[in-house]
């Protein structure tokens, strides 16, 4: 069970929140209601995408004093503690490419994998495109394609034909590129990514306790942002890191787990002289 | 064999750094416009459907596709509204009537996200207090522009989602039989709708009883076109835009004191050409060649 403590904690904040938003519109709850676009907590507070109003601003939309207080919100809650928590914790995507990958590793297509030109820096040239696009068609872009809004959207008010979209990236994930969709094209990722990088929630790794068996790298969707396994005892810096935990569940050896950055400062001084340097 | 030579070891000379670098970035910015192009075709086709209607106090399409982030908060006070929520017995909730705006799905042809409302399958019910425009966080929906002047309130008679138009061919009051089915509905009867009267001269003792619609009160909520009795509407709202013509400027209403304000600093223009070079009086004075 430990193996899987956060992968299952993950599933449930995910599926509690649809949840939330369904009943939101169906029996007119308060405690989230509109979609992951544009949302009330608890009826008053507004949260906003904060990539989708930065589009809508590029635009030349007027933004609403609503939507750019929940964008801000939004934003200082993934940039100062959780960076792309959004995208393991929160978008219903996720539970769409972490099935692909987990058909990848249990049928062995990682085995036949085929080196892809596509790298993952494709998500911030998405990023850029779609401002691009956004300023010359005056409307937000992304939000017309984006299949994280449509599935989500289909969830709470009704798929139409949005499931052809969670198929589509499903496929994509398991048989074009791994991790395809979350680990190199979604602008959204991209754009926590970008404002998570100062997030003070991180992994930390003990290269002492680490015996080198790499199965956080296979498990983990954006496993770049591991380097250092079995190296060198540093936190988990990239902003790319989603904080997702699968790597701390499949860890044996306890050489993984999270950290506050303020808090590790304070012990870290008493504690571990070696992982107090290489945070600094 | 000397020139074999040449080429292969042209082809297999490492690139420097600076090239490759150049050649990463080319790519890069190749495949982005790739990519660029095929999203903004798709993007600029999927807005192209403008018939369709928007809820109350919506922006101009253009407007409202730049500024809607589509939340759909308009769609869920709709189904919560007042007066549609169903209750059991007891007074408790039991369920929601389908609301009248809906978010539009994959598979709709519509913007994507976008709320609109299909008047023939569910109309807009005029609430009073507009939920739908109340809701709306981006200002896509704009309630400002509904609320009344005098008594600072919303009134949704200010709304203008669409304006009703008659096909008369197909309605069958033209024909003469008796219908005022859209009047009846019309939530602004003998103001949005009238009936206008008209001797049937076919019969010769018969009325026609002829449906009219005026704009300047007509709200577009499709009440009139969810009411209409034949097989596919003979009166159904159109946006504002696709209904409405255009007389143009140069028209001024001669006998109205107000349109003439309009062209009250007008100068007078004198056109010389060919044929007004000349007076009318002096033309006719003028029998030139004619006597002779």
């Amino acid at each position: 069970m430990k193996h899987y403590a956060y992968l299952i904690s993950r599933r449930i904040v995910q599926v509690v929140i649809i949840l939330l938003f369904i009943a939101g519109n169906y029996y007119g709850w308060k405690i989230l209601a509109g979609n992951l676009s544009t949302s009330f907590l608890f009826g008053t507070i507004p949260l906003s995408d904060p990539y989708a109003v930065l589009q809508m601003f590029v635009a030349g939309a007027v933004i609403s004093s609503n939507l750019l207080i929940g964008a801000v919100i939004i934003t200082l809650f993934y940039g100062v503690i959780g960076g792309r928590a959004f995208c393991s914790w929160v978008c219903p995507v996720n539970i769409i490419t972490d099935a692909a990958n987990w058909t990848r590793r249990k049928f062995g297509f990682d085995m036949i994998a085929k080196k892809t030109p596509i790298s993952r820096n494709t998500r911030y040239w998405v990023i850029a495109v779609s401002f691009i696009l956004s300023y010359f068609l005056g409307l937000a872009a992304f939000e017309f394609i984006s299949p994280i809004s449509m599935v989500h959207r289909g969830l709470v008010f009704g798929m139409g034909f949005g499931w052809a979209a969670i198929v589509i990236i499903y496929l994509f994930d398991l048989f074009v590129l791994k991790n395809g969709w979350c680990g190199h094209i979604c602008p959204l990722g991209g754009f926590y990514s970008i404002i998570g990088k100062f997030r003070i929630l991180k992994v930390k790794h003990d290269s002492e306790a680490c015996t080198a068996c790499m199965k956080c790298k296979v498990v983990c969707p954006e496993n770049q942002v591991l380097h250092m396994i079995a190296k060198e005892s540093l936190p988990v810096l990239s902003g790319e890191c989603t904080n997702c935990g699968r790597c701390i569940d499949v860890c044996d050896d306890n050489a993984l787990g999270f950290f506050l950055k303020i808090e590790i400062n304070k012990k870290g001084e008493k504690n571990n002289e070696k992982n107090n340097e290489s945070i600094a | 064999m000397q020139r074999k030579q040449k080429k292969t070891s042209s082809y297999k000379k490492p690139i420097s750094e600076s090239r490759r670098n150049f050649l990463s970035t080319t790519r890069n910015l190749g495949l982005a416009l790739i990519g660029g192009l095929t999203w903004a075709a798709y993007v600029d086709e999927a807005k192209a459907n403008k018939l369709l209607l928007r809820p109350p106090g919506a922006l101009k399409e253009s407007d409202f596709l730049k500024t809607c982030i589509k939340c759909g908060l308009c769609v869920e006070a709709c189904r919560n509204r007042d007066g549609n929520i169903i209750y059991n017995d007891k007074g408790k909730r039991v369920g929601t009537k389908d609301p009248t705006l809906l978010l539009a799905k994959p598979g709709d042809n519509k913007p994507l996200g976008t709320p609109y409302f299909n008047a023939r399958e569910i109309p807009c019910f005029m609430c009073d207090d507009i939920p739908c425009a109340v809701s709306c966080p981006s200002g896509a929906l704009d309630i400002k522009a509904l609320i009344n002047k005098k008594t600072k309130k919303p009134d949704i008679t200010k709304a203008r989602m669409g304006l009703a138009v008659v096909h008369k061919e197909s309605c069958i009051a033209y024909w003469g039989l008796q219908c005022d089915a859209c009047y009846r509905a019309c939530p602004l009867l003998g103001k949005a709708l009238t009936i206008d009267m008209q001797m049937n001269k076919r019969t010769g003792k018969h009325a026609f009883l002829l449906p009219v619609v005026h704009s300047d009160h007509c709200t577009g909520c499709g009440l009139c076109e969810h009411a209409c009795v034949v097989e596919k509407a003979a009166i159904f709202v159109l946006p504002i835009e696709y209904a409405e013509g255009k007389v143009g400027t140069h028209y001024v209403k001669g006998w109205d004191k107000g349109d003439q304000q309009r062209v009250k600093n007008a100068k007078k223009i004198h056109t010389i050409d060919e044929r007004s070079k000349e007076k009318a009086v002096d033309k006719l004075n003028n029998l030139g060649d004619l006597l002779q």
